[in-house]
């Protein structure tokens, strides 16, 4: 740090932004890391027949496996679109 | 028995075939029978990197397919006692590297040998997951830089749930993180990120920092490892890295910005 950067206005630097990113799109691929491979296709097919019903973005049906000790639990999340009701 | 150690990374060019050649080259010099195995078939450089290209007779696929025993494809450094070179086949697709015969060939040389240290390709593919299958320890090789980090992160989800460790349920394979190509004074001004920034993400211990060096070039021009150069801080930090392998505590090293002089520091630069 020299003496005229105390002047400078305050800004992010390219690495704190790379960390950043980093940390999102690696819990994300952490938490799919150990999904079934046909969550996405069950994902795609669940779009398509909500879709003949609602029109809906992709990202508003979220599909998730957790695992517990004793059993699985298949998570269905449906976000509505607000006008549609 | 012998500790079988992958050399692994996800992305290309980071360092693993520079790592492997200085780590086996640095285990080799502390006494230990070390040998040093490509999986990278169709695209070999360790034997360029260890300047034995033109000795290589037999590779890692002759042996499998019980074309040439180990003894005839083994190379024995010149340099260093103690240290083998076993070459991947230039000519033959990665497919050749069946389950069984990478697993008799390993078996077989964890009889004689102390430490196997395996090059990985890069990616996800065969070679790759072949490399990582049966190994003990991995030494993930990172560059302070965002493909190489979430390459990285999933080179370790692959060593959690697809090694043969992970596959029986014994213990974990053992996790090390090597942070190569590190410029201190690009992470002094925010360019980089810094070895707490990659720790935070990946989370594993780390085994050592490579500084950038111009001596890494120079070294695999001569086809000598850079550990061999025992006057360059990448050399000395490799050699720090193989210490703590072997479970030594060593400081880390060359990570203090170069003295700057009163005016740089006052005027920037």
């Amino acid at each position: 740090m020299s003496f005229f950067d105390y002047f400078k206005t305050k800004k992010q630097t390219s690495a704190s932004i790379a960390k950043e990113r980093l940390q999102i799109i690696v819990a994300h691929e952490r938490n799919t890391r150990d999904q079934p491979d046909y969550l996405p296709e069950l994902q795609q097919e669940l779009l398509e027949v909500i879709r003949r019903y609602v029109a809906i973005r992709d990202d508003q049906v979220q599909v998730q496996l957790d695992k517990n000790d004793s059993c699985s639990v298949l998570e269905l999340n449906v976000t509505l679109p607000e006008n549609e009701r | 028995m012998a500790r079988i150690i992958v050399v692994t990374s996800g992305k290309g060019g980071v360092g693993k075939t520079t790592t492997s050649a200085s780590i086996s080259t640095g285990l080799a010099q502390k006494g230990y029978k070390t040998a040093v195995i490509d999986f990278d078939v169709g695209l070999r450089n360790l034997d360029l990197i260890m300047n034995c290209e033109r000795r290589v007779v037999y590779d890692f696929v002759n042996v499998i397919q019980g074309e040439a025993t180990l003894n005839q494809a083994l190379i024995r450094d010149k340099r260093v006692d103690n240290l083998y070179i076993l070459p991947a086949s230039q000519t033959r697709d990665k497919e050749a590297l069946t389950h069984e015969g990478v697993e008799k060939v390993l078996n077989e040389m964890s009889e004689t040998f102390d430490y196997l240290v395996c090059d990985s390709p890069a990616g996800i593919e065969h070679g790759a997951l072949m490399s990582l299958y049966f190994a003990d320890e991995a030494i993930v090789v990172t560059n302070p830089e965002v493909s190489s980090v979430r390459d990285s992160d999933r080179i370790l989800g692959i060593l959690q749930s697809k090694s043969r460790r992970a596959e029986r349920g014994d213990d974990p394979v053992k996790e090390h993180l090597l942070l190569t190509r590190y410029n201190h004074e690009r992470v002094e001004r925010g360019e980089m990120l810094s070895i707490e920034d990659v720790n935070d993400i990946l989370s594993i211990p780390l085994l050592g920092v490579i500084p950038e060096s111009q001596a890494v070039l120079n070294a695999s021009n001569q086809g000598a490892p850079v550990i061999l150069d025992e006057d360059t801080e990448a050399g000395q930090a490799y050699e720090d890295a193989v210490a703590r392998l072997l479970g030594e505590e060593r400081e880390l090293r060359f990570l203090d910005p170069q003295k700057k002089g009163f005016l740089k520091r006052m005027f920037g630069g």
